[in-house]
Order: C-alpha cells, then sequence, then structure tokens
C-alpha cells in the first residue's frame, strides 16, 4: 500500500491529453469540468428561461427567429416542429420549459459550479493541502455527474417530452404517467433517475469535502482561521450529506409508483401525497442554503479583499452560517401552509422561518460593518458581491412576507413567489459571478478584463431588477406562478403591458451575458498573465503559483494567522498574507507542528 | 482508499482520523446512507399509520426466519471484531478464518433472504399487491428489505475483497485499518437490519 496514487499523482510527471483533460485526477482539473459543465448548463437553462419569457410577453406569438424554417419543415416530423408547432410554444413544452429551467439552473448551474467547480477548486488549496482526501472518489463524482446531464437533457428528446410537472414535482401529477395529460411516461421518470445519479455524485462530493477539511488542513490552520468560503463549503457538505439522501429515497419511490404500479404517493391505494412534500421539502429547504451558502462564503471573501479590511465579525459570521444550516431542517412546512396543516403547526413554521432572518441579518450587517470606512477597491468581483448582498437583501426580506401563513396564502403561487426566488438563487448568479471574476486569474493563469466584466455588472444588474422587481407587482395582483397565457384571465389582462415589459429586459439580461462570453472565452486564449496574486489577497491559493501546478505549492505552507488581516498595523504592505511568519509575531499564535 | 494511507506521512492541523483518511470518510458515507434508511423508515412510519387496513406484520411475515437472521448477522458482526482483532495482532490465519465466516453469515443471510422472498411472492405477496390488506405492507417490505440486502450484497463483495487482496497478509499488523473500516460498514449494516427487523417484522 505504500505506492499510492495521491503521492504518485501530486508528482511532476506529464500525462496524456485524455487523462489530463478529462479522467484527471487532480481537484483543480475535476473543478474546471465541473465549471464548465455547469456553464454551459447555464446557456441551455437561460435559454429555456427566455422562451418561457416570449411566452408571457408575447402569448402563442411564434418565438424570434422562426421566420428562417420553410413550410415543409414544419409540416414535417423534426423534433422541433413537433415540440413547437410554427415556433409557438405549446401548453404542454410551456410546463416543460419551466420545469427544466428550475431543474438546469438549481440541479445542473448553480449546485456543479458553486459547489462542484469552486468547492474542488478551492477547498484543498485554501486549507494548504496537494488534493483530496479520496482523488479518484473526486474524478468519479464527475463522472457520475455526467450520465445525470445527459440523461436530463435527453429528456427533452423522449415521447411526451421532458417533465412538466413543475421542478418540485408535487405528487400525484408527477406520479402518474396518464395525469400530466403527455403521451408516454418517460419525462418524470428520466428526470427522477437523473436526479437521483446526481444524489450518488454529490454524495462523493460530501464526503472528499467533510475528510478533506477535517483531515488534511495544513499546520497552523485551524478551523477558526479557514476562508469563509471553505467554512461556507464545510456547511454545505454537511447539508448536502444529510439531505440529498432523502429526496434519493423519495426519488425512488417515485419511480417505483411511475413504473411499478406501487402506491407511495397515490391516495388510491391507500399512499399519501402530502408524504412527497414533506419529503421533497425535507430536502428542498436545506437544498436552498446549499446553493445560497457558498454564494455568502465568497462574498465575504470578495468583499475583505477589496475593501482591504478585516471582514466584521468573523466568528459571527461563522456561527450564523452554522444557525442558518440547523435552521433549516425545522421550516420546511413553510412551502405547504397551502397543502392542508394544522394552524398550530403553520404557527411553529412560520416562528422558525422568521428565526432564520436573524443569522442572515448578522451576515448582511457584517457585510455592511465590513465596507463601513473602507477604502474600496471597485473590481468587477468587489460590484459583483456588492450586488449578491443588495439582491439578497431584497430576496431575503420578501422572504419574512411569506413566512407569515396569512400573508402567504394570498401570495402562495404567485408570481411575488417567482420575484422572491429569482432575487435569491438567480442572485447567487452574482455571486458565481464574484467568485469567477476574482477566481479566474488563479484558475486559468491569466486576467479577465475589467472594462467588459465592469459592463457586464453593469447590465446585468440593470437589467436583473427590470426583470425580476415587477413581478413582485404582478403576483400581488394575483399573477398566478404557473400559467401559460396570462391573456385568458379578464383580471391579468391589464398587467399584460407589465409582463410584456418584463419579456423584453428579460431577454436583454440574456443578451448581456454576451459580454460574459466575450470575456470569459477571450482572456482564456488572449488575457495578461496572472501574477501569483493580483488581488494583493491573504488566502492560500495566492501563494500557490497561477494556476498552480499538481501538488499546488512550491513549498509546503504553513498557517500563521486567519485569512483577513488586511490593513494591518504590523507590516507596511495593506495584506498580511496566512503564510507569512513575522519576525516577533503575536506570541503564542503560531500553528504548532 | 488506498490513497489515503500514504497521505497521513505528511503533518497536518489536528486531523480527527490520522491512521486513515477513509476511516473519517466511511464514518461521512454511514451518515449520509442513515439519512437514505431513515428516509425509508420514515415513509413506511407514515404509510402504516395513516393506513386503515394495515395487517399485523407478524401475521403475515412470521418472525421465527427474521429472527435467525438476525441472529445470523450479529453472529457475523462478532466474527468481523474477531477478524479485525486478528488482523491488528498480525494473526493472518485468524483473519483470514473470521473474516471468512463474515462473508460466509452474509451469504447464508442473503439465501435466507432469497428464500423468504420466493415464499412470500408465491404466497400472493406482490411488490404492489397484497391480499392481506394495504398493498404499502408488501411494497414497503420488498423496498426496505430489498435496499438492505443490496447493502449486504455489497458487504460480502467488499469484505471479499478485503479477504482476497489480505490473504498475503496485506491488512495486518499496522495496515489493519482497512479492515477497520470494512467492519464499520458491515456494523452498520447489521444495525440498519435491526431497525428494519424491528419496524418491519416485529412492531
Amino acid at each position: 500500500m505504500s505506492e499510492s496514487s495521491a503521492a504518485t499523482h501530486a508528482g511532476h510527471h506529464r500525462e496524456g491529453f485524455v487523462k489530463h483533460y478529462f479522467f484527471s485526477l487532480d481537484h483543480k482539473m475535476i473543478g474546471r469540468q465541473f465549471l464548465f459543465t455547469g456553464l454551459f448548463m447555464l446557456v441551455i437553462g437561460g435559454l429555456l428561461a427566455m422562451m418561457v419569457r416570449w411566452q408571457l410577453g408575447y402569448p402563442e406569438e411564434p418565438l424570434p427567429f422562426m421566420g428562417g424554417f420553410s413550410e415543409d419543415f414544419w409540416d414535417g416530423e423534426s423534433w422541433w416542429a413537433q415540440t413547437a408547432p410554427f415556433g409557438i410554444v405549446t401548453s404542454e413544452f410551456y410546463n416543460t420549459l419551466f420545469t427544466m429551467h428550475a431543474t438546469i439552473m438549481i440541479f445542473f448551474v448553480v449546485m456543479p459550479i458553486m459547489i462542484g467547480g469552486f468547492g474542488n477548486f478551492l477547498v484543498p488549496i485554501c486549507i494548504g493541502a496537494k488534493d483530496m482526501a479520496f482523488p479518484t472518489l473526486n474524478m468519479l463524482s464527475y463522472w457520475t455527474f455526467v450520465p445525470g446531464v445527459l440523461l436530463m437533457l435527453l429528456s427533452f428528446f423522449v415521447p411526451g417530452g421532458a417533465a412538466g410537472g413543475g421542478w418540485t414535482s408535487y405528487a400525484p401529477l408527477a406520479a402518474v404517467p396518464d395525469y400530466a395529460g403527455v403521451e408516454g411516461h418517460w419525462g418524470v421518470t428520466l428526470w427522477c433517475i437523473s436526479l437521483f445519479i446526481i444524489g450518488f455524485s454529490s454524495l462523493m462530493g460530501s464526503i472528499n469535502y467533510i475528510t478533506t477539511i477535517i483531515n488534511m488542513r495544513a499546520p497552523g490552520m485551524r478551523l477558526f482561521r479557514m476562508p469563509l468560503t471553505i467554512w461556507s463549503l464545510f456547511i454545505v457538505a454537511i447539508l448536502l450529506l444529510l439531505a440529498l439522501p432523502v429526496l434519493t429515497s423519495a426519488l425512488a419511490m417515485m419511480v417505483f409508483d411511475r413504473l411499478f404500479g406501487t402506491n407511495f404517493f397515490i391516495p388510491d391505494g391507500g399512499g399519501e401525497p402530502l408524504l412527497w412534500q414533506h419529503l421533497f421539502w425535507f430536502f428542498g429547504h436545506p437544498e436552498v442554503y446549499v446553493l445560497v451558502l457558498p454564494a455568502m462564503g465568497v462574498t465575504s471573501d470578495v468583499l475583505s479583499t477589496f475593501a482591504r479590511k478585516p471582514i466584521f465579525g468573523y466568528r459571527a459570521m461563522v456561527y450564523s452560517m452554522c444557525a442558518i444550516a440547523f435552521l433549516s431542517w425545522v421550516v420546511w412546512g413553510h412551502h405547504m401552509f397551502q397543502s392542508g396543516m394544522d394552524p398550530v403547526l403553520g404557527t411553529a413554521f412560520t416562528l422558525t422561518t422568521m428565526l432564520i432572518a436573524v443569522p442572515s441579518a448578522i451576515k448582511t450587517f457584517n457585510w455592511l460593518g465590513t465596507l463601513w470606512g473602507s477604502s474600496i477597491r471597485f473590481t468587477t468581483a468587489m460590484w459583483f458581491a456588492l450586488g449578491f448582498v443588495s439582491l439578497f437583501t431584497i430576496g431575503g426580506l420578501s422572504g419574512i412576507f411569506m413566512a407569515s401563513t396569512p400573508v402567504d396564502i394570498f401570495i402562495h403561487d404567485t408570481y411575488y413567489i417567482v420575484a422572491h426566488i429569482h432575487y435569491v438563487v438567480a442572485g447567487i448568479i452574482f455571486g458565481i459571478f464574484a467568485g469567477l471574476y476574482f477566481w479566474f486569474p488563479k484558475m486559468f493563469g491569466r486576467m479577465m478584463s475589467e472594462t467588459l466584466g465592469k459592463l457586464h455588472f453593469l447590465l446585468t444588474f440593470v437589467f436583473f431588477n427590470l426583470t425580476f422587481f415587477p413581478m413582485h407587482f404582478l403576483g400581488v395582483g394575483g399573477h398566478m406562478r404557473r400559467i401559460y397565457n396570462p391573456e385568458q384571465y379578464e383580471f391579468l389582462q391589464p398587467w399584460q403591458e407589465m409582463n410584456t415589459f418584463i419579456t423584453m429586459m428579460a431577454l436583454c439580461l440574456g443578451a448581456s451575458q454576451i459580454f460574459f462570453a466575450i470575456n470569459f472565452i477571450g482572456s482564456l486564449i488572449w488575457g495578461r498573465r496572472a501574477e501569483d496574486n493580483p488581488w494583493e489577497a491573504n488566502t492560500l491559493e495566492w501563494d500557490a503559483p497561477s494556476p498552480p501546478p499538481h501538488g499546488n505549492f512550491l513549498e509546503d505552507p504553513v498557517v500563521y494567522r486567519g485569512a483577513y488581516e488586511y490593513s494591518s498595523p504590523e507590516v507596511e504592505e495593506d495584506w498580511l498574507p496566512q503564510s507569512v511568519y513575522l519576525e516577533p509575531a503575536v506570541a503564542g499564535e503560531e500553528g504548532h507542528d | 482508499m488506498s490513497e489515503a494511507v500514504a497521505m497521513h506521512e505528511e503533518s497536518y492541523e489536528t486531523p480527527l482520523t490520522p491512521e486513515s483518511w477513509g476511516k473519517l470518510g466511511m464514518w461521512v458515507f454511514l451518515v449520509g446512507d442513515a439519512m437514505s434508511f431513515g428516509t425509508l423508515l420514515a415513509a413506511y412510519g407514515a404509510m402504516r399509520y395513516s393506513s386503515g387496513d394495515w395487517p399485523i406484520p407478524a401475521d403475515v411475515l412470521g418472525v421465527a426466519l427474521s429472527g435467525f437472521m438476525t441472529f445470523l448477522l450479529i453472529c457475523s458482526s462478532v466474527t468481523m471484531v474477531k477478524g479485525l482483532e486478528a488482523a491488528q495482532k498480525n494473526d493472518l490465519d485468524g483473519f483470514l478464518r473470521h473474516i471468512g465466516l463474515t462473508i460466509l453469515g452474509g451469504l447464508i443471510f442473503l439465501g435466507l433472504q432469497a428464500y423468504e422472498w420466493t415464499h412470500f411472492i408465491q404466497g400472493g405477496l406482490g411488490f404492489a399487491a397484497n391480499p392481506w390488506g394495504s398493498p404499502l405492507f408488501s411494497t414497503t417490505f420488498y423496498v426496505i428489505t430489498g435496499f438492505h440486502g443490496m447493502h449486504v450484497t455489497g458487504g460480502v463483495i467488499y469484505l471479499a475483497c478485503i479477504w482476497f487482496k489480505g490473504r498475503n497478509g496485506a491488512y495486518c499488523g499496522e495496515n489493519a485499518s482497512q479492515v477497520e473500516i470494512a467492519g464499520l460498514y458491515w456494523h452498520f449494516v447489521d444495525l440498519v437490519w435491526i431497525m428494519v427487523f424491528t419496524f418491519i417484522y416485529l412492531l
């Protein structure tokens, strides 16, 4: 056993192309694989959203760019001609669009980029380790994820189309193939199997992250010296470990119901449709924090770096993330106020949900405290981090409205909810962009264009708010969440102009991302070479070369202090890396060996 | 998990399981796995609680055979402990004998489960059909015992690999942590069966 794959792999040997780019055991390459897969799915998920918006803004009018197809094409048997005859989104296809948009954005964009991409890239390097605890398992985690992606994409092309029961796939709508009103039952079945598969991928990732962070921190890297990004990923790994098996088991039951005639969620045979909702949201609410916590961690690191100040209340940040993670297990009922619930139980869920506002507010005020009195360097990453904070504040505040049962009964399943989830979940994309602009130099060894980046931020931020903020008004006006054609309802007709406006803004929001694509791809090829520490940041990844070689560090790092010693009076520069040893160091603070 | 063994030579800040990363990895995996079983058992409880025609399990399933299967798995946990002890004491014969007995125990358990399932299916207890009441009674029975049986199958394969790779003494002495990790899994599967036996057969 003396010869281990990790040891060989930490050595400096050349690998073949396939081994290097596809079946790499290196955590950084696996992180990049997750990142690229996630960005590819972001394009797909974004295009689905554009089609959803088109249908709402211009109901049952042909999609743009459909004039190029001939009459013969629409008469033909091709997949597109059948799915969207004459370029018009059918009601079945519309259900598929919003279901797959949400599924893809949550499971195939935010999770792989944040947890698979940033997590894999940053966890070992930020704690001073050479790689993950189990590199083979790590590779397997990615290659388990890929079939899940392929099955989800394939499901668009099966008879009846992809899943159309909403991303929550409530039973019995999703449990009984006939109820979906489409020919063929493969859409939801493939949806279940795909998520079932990525459950395993996520489990492998969790095992790796938790073991790595607990066992493999560099000398001196105590838990309370870890950057907040790593703390958030650690907490997220625990949440995923506990939450995703619940979904996996529930999905297995759903597949049995669909394929083998069992009755877990079907009342006819003694089953309980509400059981699905309980299981789904018992997974689903921790999942919300799985998505948002890494964005909070990234934001904390970026804010502190560019404010050139220590993060305000480091321990309070850690404890509030722990509190959010704990509370996320006792709030799932707030998704089910309308499903039939004892009012006493509803009150309990209202109270626990409102409690989450406390640690969330602590985090927000600590971010503001970090910015207070600082001389901010307005880089693109900083702009996106500030964007995340402002969007999260709006999304967090609208969440308090929904936590209250009487208010929720009124706005449940309206566009108010859509506005809220997009301020939170699509706001997370701002966290992703902040992280990408921040760590791109380390990941790829080149700088991104700041000019294009700031343009990208400005357009994205403006069109984001113009798209999602009016949805609050639509929701209070009674616009239902998942309707196909709002013009069919008399009381919604006065709102149609706002719907059209939102659609125009959403299309602009989508188009603004072209600047990111140009910047990202262009910088990969032509970007200025990045030095090791372009942002003058403290954390260990900036000690390594850009991009870091196998084994990450040229010499094993030793950590002497926390991650946020900016503008320290002990040194002339305004940053003080974790690994720098100061001669008359703070007494007794050196890490033991 | 071989890669984990070599890494512990380097110094790290207070590792929880300095002897092997795999040990912590296995504990983490078992926590996640416990959530899968927990979900199935919770769903079982919800189904049964709300059902009006749930048969008394002992009447339909009987406890004699399953009681013996429980006894068998507990014995296999004992031999697992003995096997680990032998590995730690550098006793290769004892290691191979006891791990072999553990594998045998797992195989007999699986054989008995196959026999039991065949018996029930021939008696009319289908995956989604139950002549004695709620069809969910048989569904949950097959799903939960089947999920556990898959774990036993995985454990038998896992232990067979340990036996085969360790037949020349590779896991004796200082390298016994690999046996310990396999033991963690096996004891977990055993523990889960005691829960399954209690909830599915006894209560």
